[in-house]
Order: C-alpha cells, then structure tokens, then sequence
C-alpha cells in the first residue's frame, strides 16, 4: 500500500468527518472533530497499519477559541507513511477520548499531555501527572502559565518558588543576523 | 661512670614521634579520607565519573570509595540540575549522612541552578544545604572538581573539630586548667 492508497481510503471512509486537510513536505494532516477520534483511529491502526503512534502533542492557541489543540504523530513502519490528526478542544472541555487501548505507548503522552497542558483522556487507565508530582496545582506548559513558574508548596513533597529572571527571558531571535545579534539576551517580549 | 637512662622519650622510637595540636591530628585524618556521596544528577555526573576513573584518579585525594548509602558518607557531591521534583530528597540524604559533612556544588546547575530560569529547577542547592565548595563550569571539567575537592581539604584543615563537635569536653577540660 502506498501513500497514496492510505489517503484513498482514509478519504472514502471518512468523507465529510474530515474538517480540513493540509500537505506539507510530502506528508498530510487531517483535522478531525474530537468525537471522532476513536473511530478514525481504531481504523488508521487496524485497516491502514498506522502501527506506530510517534507522539502526541498538544498546543494551547491563548486567545484564540477553540483554545487547545491536540496532535497525533501517526507512522505506517509496513508501508513509510507519516500521518498527522489534528483535533481542536475548546478550553471550557478541555478533554479528548483516549487512544492508549489502540497504541499502548499513547498512555504516557496522553499523561504527560495532562501534567503540562491541563486537558483530560476519557478513559484513560492511569491519568496522574508524571513530570509534576501529585498535588502541584498549575499546568506549567499553558501560555498563561509565567515562565519564571508560581509558588506552591507541599509540606514534605516539594515545593517551587518564583524564578528570579534577572532581565529575562533570555531570547534567541532566528534570522541570518551574526551570531552575536542572534544569540539569547535579555530581550523585551515583544521582539 | 653515671648510669644514664631516657626519660623524654624512648631513643628507640626517636624520630617516629610528632607532636601537633588534636585538631589538627584529627582533621589530617578526615581530609585525606572523604567518602563522597554521588548526588549525580544530570551531566555533571559524567564528569564526576571521568574524575573517579583511571585518567583522572580521585584516589589520589583519598576521594575515592563512592557510597550509595548516605550513613557512609562524609561529602555530598550535588552533580547536576537539582529540580523541585528532587530538592526534599537531596535534603533528606543530605540528613542521612552522618557528622561531620561536608557539601560540594559541582557545576552552575548545583550552584546558582545554571541556564534553567524555569519553573522545575532549584536555583541553587544552597537554597537548602550548607555547601562548602562551589565549582563553576558546565560542566566542570575532572581537574576543577579536584581543585574544588582540594579547595575542601584546605577548609578541613582550618577547622576547630574538637570545639565545634564536643563543645562540653572542651569546656570542662578549660574550666580544669582555669
């Protein structure tokens, strides 16, 4: 099966459930709604052999609506063929189903997704945060969250403080500048 | 003839006694012996490795025998990036160690928490332990934690042992003299 027979049949079976659909450097992504999700994928993973599941991220659009989006990074190992789910989760649900039955490895990114980035796998067997420990009460990856972090204190677990910053955040600007004009100092926010 | 006999010291002996203050005597004994717990945390760790192996040799400043059970201990070695996650427990192996301890906070990181301004990471062990000896680098190459290690056994050699640890023994002993 090439490419090409993936997406033939990705787009015969779920005509009309695809909300938008991109091609970058040789590889698609479908944006999909979020009650689809299981389908699509129990299908990409039984009929198509997406077998791999690279990554899942998410990406919080502050200020936008809906505000989160999640990214499944899918990968056919049979056939070398990359494919992309894209689905957004409006803040006031923040919640996808989860896809950790389907791909064992999803249990850990759909965990790590819900330490950094607050939003919640229905059906998830083991939903504890696992960079942050039990209890910590912010979602540090969320873009209202302060880089220099906010205090919190669990008496004999942890504890955070503030980060002093000193004139930071030290930015990198990318452009063909020199390195010296590139390199991270302390630059105003808006640079 | 007068028969002579010794009295100040045995001549048999003579040349294989030292007098020195306690003091003295006992650190001499401690700063050539540092036990060091591996508190290897990021990096930094490696390089801690590369100053206990072959190249760079730590047995030569008798830091040689690694514990990994604090209750062996006498210089905890902070070896990379302490975060919130991990900064109670380096505290209590820290408590776990027995007296006299030492601390050394090897590498930015350990010290003033290096390029991490986040969130997740303790800007700086010194936030929670005494430390005795900072190293700089990122990480420090072997020979710079041998000269922070040597830097250490020159504060051992200074310091009054005997009136910080047995304070009463030393009062009663002046009180004698009085």
């Amino acid at each position: 099966m090439t490419r090409d027979d993936a997406l033939a049949s990705f787009n015969k079976s779920f005509e009309g459930k695809i909300l938008n659909k991109t091609e970058f450097c040789g590889e698609t992504t479908y944006t999909i709604s979020a009650s689809d999700l299981r389908e699509i994928a129990k299908f990409c993973q039984d009929e198509l052999s997406f077998d791999y599941l690279i990554d899942i991220t998410s990406i919080d659009n502050f200020g936008e609506e809906p505000r989160f989006e999640i990214v499944y990074h899918l990968y056919s190992m049979p056939h070398a063929v990359h494919l992309r789910l894209k689905l957004k989760v409006p803040e006031d649900v923040a919640a996808a189903d989860t896809v950790s039955d389907i791909w064992p490895t999803a249990n850990w990114h759909e965990r790590e997704i819900y330490d950094m980035m607050g939003i919640k796998f229905n059906g998830h067997p083991n939903l504890r945060r696992i960079l942050m420990w039990d209890g910590y009460p912010f979602f540090p990856l969320r873009k209202d969250f302060p880089l220099a972090g906010l205090p919190s204190e669990m008496p004999d677990v942890a504890f955070t403080k503030v980060t002093p910053l000193e004139g930071g955040p030290f930015v990198t600007v990318p452009s063909t500048a020199t390195s010296k004009d590139r390199e991270p100092r302390a630059r105003p926010p808006e640079l | 003839m007068p028969e002579t006999r010794s009295t100040a010291y045995d001549s048999k002996i003579e040349g294989n006694v030292i007098f020195t203050r306690f003091d003295a005597a006992l650190n001499w004994v401690r700063k050539n012996s540092l036990w060091p717990m591996p508190m290897g945390l990021a990096c930094c760790a490696i390089e801690l490795m590369a100053a206990a192996a072959s190249r760079f040799d730590i047995a030569r400043f008798g830091a040689e025998v690694m514990r990994f059970s604090p209750r062996q201990c006498d210089v905890m070695i902070v070896a990379g990036t302490v975060t919130y996650k991990m900064a109670l427990a380096v505290k209590r192996i820290y408590e776990q160690m027995p007296e006299p301890k030492w601390v050394i906070a090897m590498g930015a990181c350990a010290s003033t928490g290096g390029m991490y301004r986040s969130y997740a990471v303790l800007q700086g062990i010194d936030q929670l332990l005494p430390v005795d000896v900072y190293i700089s680098g990122c990480p420090p190459r072997p020979e710079a934690l041998l000269a922070g290690l040597m830097k250490l056994q020159e504060k051992i050699s200074r310091e009054r042992s005997l009136r910080r640890q047995k304070p009463e023994l030393v009062e009663r002993v002046e009180e004698a003299l009085a």
